[in-house]
């Protein structure tokens, strides 16, 4: 469980996060959802310590984010990035299993743990020897979040972990993530601007607009009680993109054919 | 692979550093001869070693160390025993300050340093003003007097007659001249100036053979500005406990070397373009009967020294900057505000002109190599300390960012993600650094610390091009070696994954897409 208390954060003279008081479910999905900045990729950075809050608390479980204590508070969770973040002078391989050689895992528990993960995440073990330059934007999101899982942690984070690819990987990588947020039961936090991707995966979602959280809850309650007009043009602005997109469905299977 | 040319570079390192050990290590029988940076001085300095040598004592020679202040510094602080020096420049511009009317105020003066002077070696060497004969003749200057007359006349003197009290500014005054056409040249560019007709007055001393050779006419100093100036050793008083034989091997120059000789032997080299070792030999041999057993040192030889002494400037000063300055480089991308202070201090140093700064090294640390390491260790500092700033700060965020998620400890993240990634950069910055070194370091043979500098500033010195080349030639080679060796060093030492084209565009794997 995540829970954020009064939170507040600034950078400079602007306001990023303002008051926020949040909690995040054990091992459930929660879809963070926002305009771009209105402060979701500030709420993921402050969660795994990367920025510290003006004021109030960020508490892990039982245990509060401190500078002190980041260091093993960030063991027990995974965080992928948009780009992945991989590193470039290492081989996807050495990417997954660089934080499990620091812990002095054995060779045959990493080796084991990264078959694991390359068979959940339908990553070719082949392809483990290339570097980040050699693997194509699907592949090297897959090597970004087999990084994150490596150590089993309680936590997952996402920023935005399939905004960058094309739409037909971004498709399947869904799917894919899904399966596997399902089959992990882990507290999984999903940061994105995509109203779909939020419906798509998350149990609970969360609406940020201008540091503020206007509404947490499923997706039918933001559609049937919205708590903020926002939220509702929010939806919209995007459902009806795709509502267009239907109808003009049957004249494109035809052109198709 | 990397660990072993890891090694390889300490090694050598450690070699450069025994190198340096060994130098000024002296033995009990050991006398350190000097001499300043002219022709003249260099040969008093060979004949000196070369009397030494005859009685078994080991003469090291520091030879064109640099000027007056510089000799006289190196004496007192006993970086050299002994050296040859003029009556003249001794009272009244090393001595000024003191009383030195008479004798026996001058020895006293002297003792209160710790030093002594020989009798003089027979000969004067007065500064004098020259110019061309026929100039002379077809514009009726005969006397000093008769230049303030001829305003429009081109002077160019040495720095160290425009600075000296009995110089330029005694003569100033004294004749009441202009000086609206005046240049500071280096002595032996003074006469090619001369002869080319690009000045038509130069400061000359009176034992210089290009008198001769260029047909000058030495002005009537008709007011008296130039005095006398007898040459003679000067030579620190525990000599006399520490090397007896030596010293009076030493003693034997007084009153042996009149003005003939003296011409003679400087027309031997600077015309004649016989070294100054050959020239010397010939005269202690016929002055003295001693036979120079010493065999002269073939041009491989010569050139494999300058080569190891070049090297050891550059690769001791080098080491020490990337030790300094890859911290230094973390920490002002840590800490940017004290890395701006950093970055500031470091680039001052850069711009200060490299002969200050050799200079300004001299009372700290003395003549030889280690004043030139350290001028050079400070001039490497900036291109390294900003490369390693700079590579470190262009590290995308998103990178730096997953590497903190990771849980990596500062210092691990640094060694295991950061400087790996910035690692072509800093490299670049050390190859800078590493090429602006080789061609600096030439200049560390004005304060003797040896290299390819020496025979550059000999060749200058004499005007033999041939001599240039024999270290401007192998100094070019060198910087074009290490700019290869840090090409091979970047595939080595890079990691392969930033060697590869970055960037998605260029991300089209074979490796199939799951379905």
């Amino acid at each position: 469980m995540i829970r954020l208390e009064h939170v507040s954060k600034s950078y400079g003279p602007s306001r990023v996060l303002e008051d926020v008081n949040l909690t995040m479910p054990q091992g459930r999905t929660t879809a963070v959802m926002g305009l771009s900045g209105s402060g979701k990729s500030t709420l993921l950075a402050l969660v795994v310590g990367l920025q510290s809050p003006d004021r109030g608390e960020v508490w892990i479980g039982d245990d509060r984010m401190r500078p002190g204590s980041a260091l093993t508070l960030r063991r027990r969770m995974g965080y992928v990035i948009q780009d992945g973040g991989l590193f470039p002078h290492l081989t996807a391989g050495r990417n997954i299993d660089l934080m499990a050689r620091e812990l002095g895992w054995l060779e045959a528990r990493r080796r084991e743990r990264v078959s694991e993960l390359c068979a959940l995440t339908r990553f070719p073990a082949d392809a483990l020897d290339r570097y980040p330059a050699e693997l194509s934007g699907g592949q090297r999101q897959r090597v970004s979040l087999m990084r994150a899982l490596m150590l089993d942690p309680t936590i997952l984070l996402l920023d935005e972990p399939i905004g960058a690819l094309d739409p037909m990987t971004r498709a399947k990588l869904q799917e894919e993530l899904k399966s596997i947020f399902h089959t992990l039961a882990k507290t999984v936090v999903i940061v994105t601007h995509d109203v779909s991707e939020a419906a798509f995966f998350g149990d609970t979602i969360m609406v940020l607009h201008q540091g503020r959280v206007l509404q947490q809850g499923r997706f039918r309650d933001l559609v049937d009680a919205p708590a903020d007009a926002f939220v509702t043009d929010f939806i919209k602005a995007q459902t009806e993109r795709f509502a267009a997109l239907g109808k003009m469905a049957p004249t494109l299977r035809k052109r198709a054919s | 692979m990397r660990t072993r040319s890891a090694t390889f570079v300490f090694c050598v390192v450690c070699l450069l550093f025994r190198q340096v050990d060994a130098g000024p290590a002296r033995a009990a029988e050991e006398i350190v001869i000097g001499s300043k940076k002219f022709t003249e001085s260099v040969i008093l300095g060979d004949i000196a070693a070369k009397l030494c040598a005859s009685t078994g004592a080991t003469p090291v020679l520091r030879q064109e160390l640099g000027g007056t202040r510089l000799l006289w510094s190196a004496l007192l602080a006993g970086e050299i025993d002994v050296y040859p020096e003029y009556a003249g420049t001794l009272a009244q511009e090393i001595l000024a300050g003191d009383d030195v009317s008479n004798e026996e105020a001058l020895k006293r003066a002297l003792a209160a340093r710790g030093l002594k002077k020989s009798e003089p070696l027979g000969f004067r060497d007065a500064y004098a003003i020259g110019m061309r004969r026929e100039a002379a003749e077809r514009l009726g200057v005969a006397t000093i007097s008769d230049l303030a007359s001829h305003p429009d006349l081109r002077f160019g003197f040495s720095d160290e007659f425009l600075n000296r009290k009995d110089g330029w500014p005694a003569l100033r005054a004294t004749y009441g001249l202009s000086g609206a056409q005046l240049r500071g040249l280096d002595h032996d560019i003074a006469y090619k100036g001369l002869a080319e007709e690009k000045i038509d007055i130069v400061d000359l001393y009176t034992t210089d053979p290009e008198i001769d050779r260029y047909d000058l006419k030495l002005l009537k100093d008709d007011r008296g500005v130039f005095s006398d100036n007898e040459a003679i050793l000067l030579y620190r008083a525990v000599v006399a406990d520490k090397a007896p034989k030596a010293l009076a091997a030493l003693l034997k120059m007084q009153g042996r070397i009149d003005e003939a000789a003296m011409i003679a032997m400087n027309k031997a080299v600077k015309i004649e373009r016989r070294s100054e070792d050959e020239t010397a030999a010939r005269f202690v041999q016929s002055t003295f009967g001693i036979l120079d057993k010493a065999r002269p040192e073939s041009l491989a030889s010569q050139l494999l020294a300058r080569t190891l002494e070049h090297l050891r400037l550059v690769g001791l000063s080098l080491g020490a900057a990337i030790i300094t300055a890859v911290p230094l480089g973390v920490v002002a991308y840590r800490r940017p505000l004290l890395g701006q202070v950093i970055l500031a201090v470091a680039s001052v140093l850069q711009t200060i002109p490299s002969l200050a700064l050799l200079v300004f090294m001299l009372p700290l640390l003395g003549v030889g190599p280690a004043p030139a390491i350290a001028a050079l260790f400070l001039y490497s500092l900036l291109p390294i300390i900003r490369n390693t700033a700079s590579g470190l700060v262009s590290i995308p965020a998103s990178i730096r960012n997953s590497a903190i998620a990771l849980g990596l400890a500062p210092m691990r993240r640094l060694l295991l993600v950061e400087l790996p990634i910035a690692s072509p950069v800093v490299l670049a910055g050390i190859k800078t650094a590493a090429v602006i070194n080789v061609g600096t370091a030439t200049l560390g043979a004005l304060i003797g610390a040896g290299g390819y500098g020496q025979p550059i500033f000999t060749g200058v010195r004499l005007d033999d091009f041939g001599l240039i080349l024999q270290g401007a030639i192998p100094a070019a080679a060198l910087a074009l070696l290490v700019e290869g060796a840090f090409e091979y060093a970047e595939r080595r030492l890079v990691p392969r994954g930033l060697r590869l084209p970055q960037g998605s565009a260029a991300a089209v794997a074979a490796v199939p897409e799951p379905k």
